[in-house]
């Protein structure tokens, strides 16, 4: 049984809808943060895939650029959520709901 | 030189109005009006300078240039000095500077003295800007400065409602014959692209066609009509003498209202050439001449006596200069602000002395406890009802004559006007009979007294020129004819009858002023006639015309402002506005409920948003 690139694609649309999922279900703020990054990582993957399906280097170098930026948004969130929670004591988003119309 | 002088006339009252504005109220109380007295007086000074060489025949018109002003229109601020200038600018001077003293005097102790003197000297440059004009634009600018200052002075007293409604009447109804002016400006600018009176009054026969002028000539006229008082917009100045009486001497009698009478005498260019707009001149002049003169009749106050008799005389003059006879036009503007100047002087000497009472009803027997009064009027009665020698005799003759001359339906102008000679006769001597002759009919506590000597003084003056101001255009002397001979060189003048036929015409209007005055001094010799009937009433409301005018004009533009404000305004403007806000809120709050805050909600928004993409992009096969 050869790994055909479907499969690649098959595993990495898993991946994008269980951070999804993660993203709309769950309410605390680290977790949704988790899921963000496995999305990330799931278009990653498939860049990488593709890149290496259609013998182009566009698609590895588009993943160190979604890296870099995933890795500066780390940065910044997690600064949030620490911020947040010193001043709540909790991580649950719900809590956080200042902007209802 | 002469061109300095001349500018020096305008600027030295505008210069005292500007002093007196900031420092009037300062100023201790007559040296404020002693101020303004000298400014004029200076100006009248530099013009009689400036005109000695007019006199001597040696005089030239000049233009004075001050700067450009308009260069799109080609327009200068500039003055033009020529021989009817002169002479206006003469009148309005020489009158103004006695009308300056006199007030002195009459207006001792008003709470507003300096600035009733800043008004005063302000209209004086306004006049002459609108005398010295050497162009429409200038003309037009003097204009609407002279209606300012009517607006000001006729409203001086303020706090009187009757006096602030009068203002704001006199200058609505000189704002719709100002659009008439204005109207005519245009069709003048659109036929020569210029409003220098030179290159209009030069090409004028060459590029108007006879409607053309005929247009601008009635145009005009309707400006005329509002400022000089005639039919039918007249109604303002029997209204105006609600201001200070020195105010109703000098602009509603002896300059301002003037002005329409000057402008059609200075545009006679065109009016020569449009036979029926002048003709229509002259029957409107007429037509006013007899109604005024009929509503004067009837009148209880003393200045609204004298009031319509004003515009009455205006409407002789109109009649005048439609008949194409400009200088018996001038020359009966000039005595006129003589002895009309005169004869307010006098009645405000008289409601001075009475302590403001106006009613002639409550006077009588005045001659003895106010002598200079009485026989300075008593010369300027006898010049208005046209008792030779005296000034008015021979102006009014002049333009009765001529306008006798020009035969045909002309005839009938005439008629119209010995009439109104005979009637103004009639009510002259009824107002003087009421006033200084019988017995007193003082309310209790009325005192009078002869006024002080600064207001006697302007009376001696002007009784002495109502007296000898006619003998300067005699039928034995035509000086003035020949003094104003260039200014109209190129206008066809008409002219007045010779040999018997004027000396008839003298006798006839010699005999209808006697009739006149014969038939009045009967009738109130020895008592005050019951004066209450049908015809006196009607009279002596002006024919019910204001309450017309009133119920047509005033009541109905209240209607239309009322349905603008109330209905249009605050429904339809304000409803648009109000109900755009109200539309943006109410879409806010049906749109409120999407934003519930919750993160997850705002995450479903994007996927949702991102699937939709993705599936228009698969839909449409491809980007």
């Amino acid at each position: 049984m050869t790994v055909t690139p479907g499969w690649y694609m098959a595993l990495s649309a898993v991946l994008f809808v269980i951070g999804l999922s993660g993203i709309l279900l769950r309410r605390n703020a680290l977790v949704m943060f988790m899921s963000v990054e496995l999305m990330l990582n799931a278009v990653n993957l498939t860049f990488v895939a593709a890149g290496r399906e259609l013998l182009s280097i566009d698609g590895q170098v588009s993943v160190f650029f979604v890296m870099v930026v995933a890795a500066a948004e780390v940065v910044v969130g997690l600064a949030i959520i620490v911020a947040v929670f010193r001043r709540r004591k909790t991580a649950s988003v719900d809590e956080l709901a200042e902007l209802r119309g | 030189m002469t061109g300095t002088l001349v500018s020096l006339a305008i600027l030295l009252p505008l210069g005292g109005s500007v002093v007196l504005l900031f420092a009037g109220k300062r100023l201790p109380e007559p040296l404020a009006g002693v101020i303004a007295t000298l400014t004029v007086a200076g100006a009248f000074g530099c013009a009689a300078v400036a005109a000695v060489d007019f006199l001597t025949g040696a005089g030239e018109a000049l233009t004075v240039r001050w700067f450009d002003w308009m260069p799109a229109f080609g327009v200068d601020a500039s003055l033009g000095w020529d021989r009817l200038s002169a002479l206006m600018t003469l009148v309005v001077t020489g009158v103004g500077a006695l009308i300056h003293l006199y007030s002195i005097g009459y207006m001792k102790g008003d709470a507003r003295f300096g600035r009733f003197f800043t008004y005063l000297n302000l209209f004086i440059a306004s006049m002459l800007i609108l005398v010295l004009a050497d162009n429409f634009a200038m003309l037009f600018v003097g204009w609407e400065l002279v209606g300012l200052c009517s607006y000001l002075l006729i409203s001086f007293w303020f706090e009187r409602e009757t006096a602030a409604a009068a203002g704001k009447k006199a200058f609505i109804v000189n704002r719709v014959g100002d659009v008439g002016f204005i109207v005519a400006l245009m069709v003048v600018f659109a036929h020569f692209g210029s409003f220098r009176f030179d290159t209009v009054f030069e090409s004028a026969p060459e590029v108007l066609t006879t409607g053309t002028a005929t247009a601008i000539g009635l145009l005009l006229l309707v400006g005329a009509a509002g400022k000089s008082a005639q039919l039918p917009l007249y109604v303002w100045l029997p209204d105006a003498m609600e201001g200070p009486t020195p105010v109703s001497a000098l602009i509603h009698a002896a300059t301002m209202v003037t002005a329409g009478v000057y402008m059609v005498a200075r545009t006679g260019a065109i009016f020569g050439m449009a036979p029926i707009a002048a003709g229509t001149v002259a029957v409107v002049g007429a037509a006013t001449a007899l109604y005024a003169a009929t509503i004067a009749v009837a009148q209880t106050d003393i200045k609204r006596v004298l009031a319509y008799s004003t515009i009455s005389q205006l409407g002789y003059m109109f009649m005048g200069v439609g008949a194409a006879a400009y200088v018996a036009g001038v020359f009966h503007l000039m005595t006129h602000s003589f002895f009309k100047a005169l004869l307010f002087l006098g009645a405000g000497s008289v409601i001075h002395g009475m302590h403001g009472e106006q009613d002639m009803a409550k006077m009588g027997g005045l001659r003895r406890k106010m002598p200079a009064t009485f026989a300075t009027m008593t010369i300027a009665w006898l010049a208005i009802s046209g008792i030779p020698p005296l000034a008015g005799f021979w102006s009014k003759d002049e333009i009765l004559g001529t306008v006798f001359e020009r035969g045909g339906a002309w005839t009938v102008l005439w008629g119209v006007g010995l009439l109104t000679a005979l009637l103004t006769a009639f009510y002259m001597t009824r107002m003087m009979w009421l006033t200084f002759f019988g017995e007193p009919r003082w309310d209790d506590g009325v005192h009078p007294h002869e006024s002080p000597a600064v207001m006697t003084i302007p009376l001696l003056a002007l009784a002495g020129l109502s007296v000898v101001g006619g003998l300067v255009n005699t039928p034995f002397r035509t000086t003035l004819e020949h003094f104003l001979d260039p200014v109209f060189d190129a206008v066809r003048l008409a002219h007045v009858p010779t040999g018997s036929t004027a000396v008839a015409l003298a006798g006839a209007s010699v005999i209808a002023a006697l009739i006149g005055i014969g038939l009045a001094a009967l009738r109130y010799r020895d008592r005050v006639p019951d004066e209450t009937g049908f015809a006196w009433r009607l009279m002596g409301r002006g024919y019910y015309v204001d309450d017309v005018y009133g119920q047509v004009f005033a009541r109905s533009g209240k209607l239309a402002a009322a349905w603008l404000a109330f209905r249009f305004d605050a429904r339809g403007i304000d409803g648009a506005v109000e109900g755009m806000g109200a539309l943006t809120r109410k879409t806010g709050g049906w749109l409120r409920p999407i934003q519930t805050g919750f993160v997850r909600t705002s995450a479903a928004g994007v996927v949702l948003g991102a699937v939709a993409l993705l599936g228009w992009f698969l839909w449409r096969g491809g980007l």
